[in-house]
């Protein structure tokens, strides 16, 4: 039963942009010689990360989302594993509400509601 | 009867806080999946220090506090928030 999987993963900052985009496209061909069907794909480009990872400060994000088998989820993560340019990954399951909201953020902006203040209101007490 | 309500002088006035009346934002406007990848929209349900907000303070209902702890720490994992801070985010 084939499932719609989207995976992030992050690349060391120190990689040209050739081999980020080679990076990229070994990861895509794994996923497709396993018969994945890749629907989107997004490059976040060179991004700061909240904490070093690696003694690295930022890194370059990957997304691809692709429908298929849940076997090549296995695969795919020993490759990552294998590969010393992936600094993090993380693949999840996308359930019925994840694929519409990527559905309708792919096709127009997502309303953020911005009617409210910041939540966490003055009579926040420090515990 | 009445009198004796205000025979009690405050020297100023209690201030007593009108409760803003809390309502769950995700019941409210409809939004039914929470975007790991989205760090600004998170960030509405963290303190200062980068912890999660509990639910007595954002007011939102159970099932949609658990959707957004998970989506907040698949966010810490990917290094979009951080596990821990101070300055204020």
């Amino acid at each position: 039963m084939s499932n719609q999987y989207e995976t992030v993963f992050i690349l060391t900052p120190v990689l040209s942009e050739v081999q980020m985009k080679e990076a990229v496209k070994k990861f895509r061909k794994v996923l497709t010689d396993n018969g994945a069907e890749i629907i989107h794909e997004e490059d976040w480009g060179l991004r700061k990360l909240a904490y070093p990872i690696r003694k690295m400060s930022n890194g370059f994000y990957n997304l691809i989302e692709f429908t298929g088998e849940s076997k090549i989820i296995d695969t795919l993560e020993i490759a990552y594993r294998r590969d010393e340019r992936v600094i993090r990954f993380l693949t999840t399951r996308m359930e019925k509400y994840a694929v519409e909201w990527a559905v309708k953020k792919r096709s127009g902006k997502k309303p953020v509601i911005a009617d409210d203040e910041p939540v966490n209101v003055i009579n926040e007490k420090e515990e | 009867m009445a009198t004796n309500q205000s025979e009690i002088r405050y020297l100023t006035p209690p201030t007593i806080e009108v409760q803003k009346k809390k309502f769950c934002r995700f019941l409210k406007s409809g939004i039914k999946y929470v975007d790991y990848k989205d760090p600004e929209f998170l960030k509405r349900f963290l303190n200062e220090q980068g912890k999660i907000l509990p639910r007595r303070i954002t007011g939102t209902s159970v099932k949609y506090q658990r959707k957004v702890s998970v989506a907040i720490k698949k966010a810490r994992h990917l290094a979009m928030l951080p596990y821990v801070t101070d300055l204020m985010k």
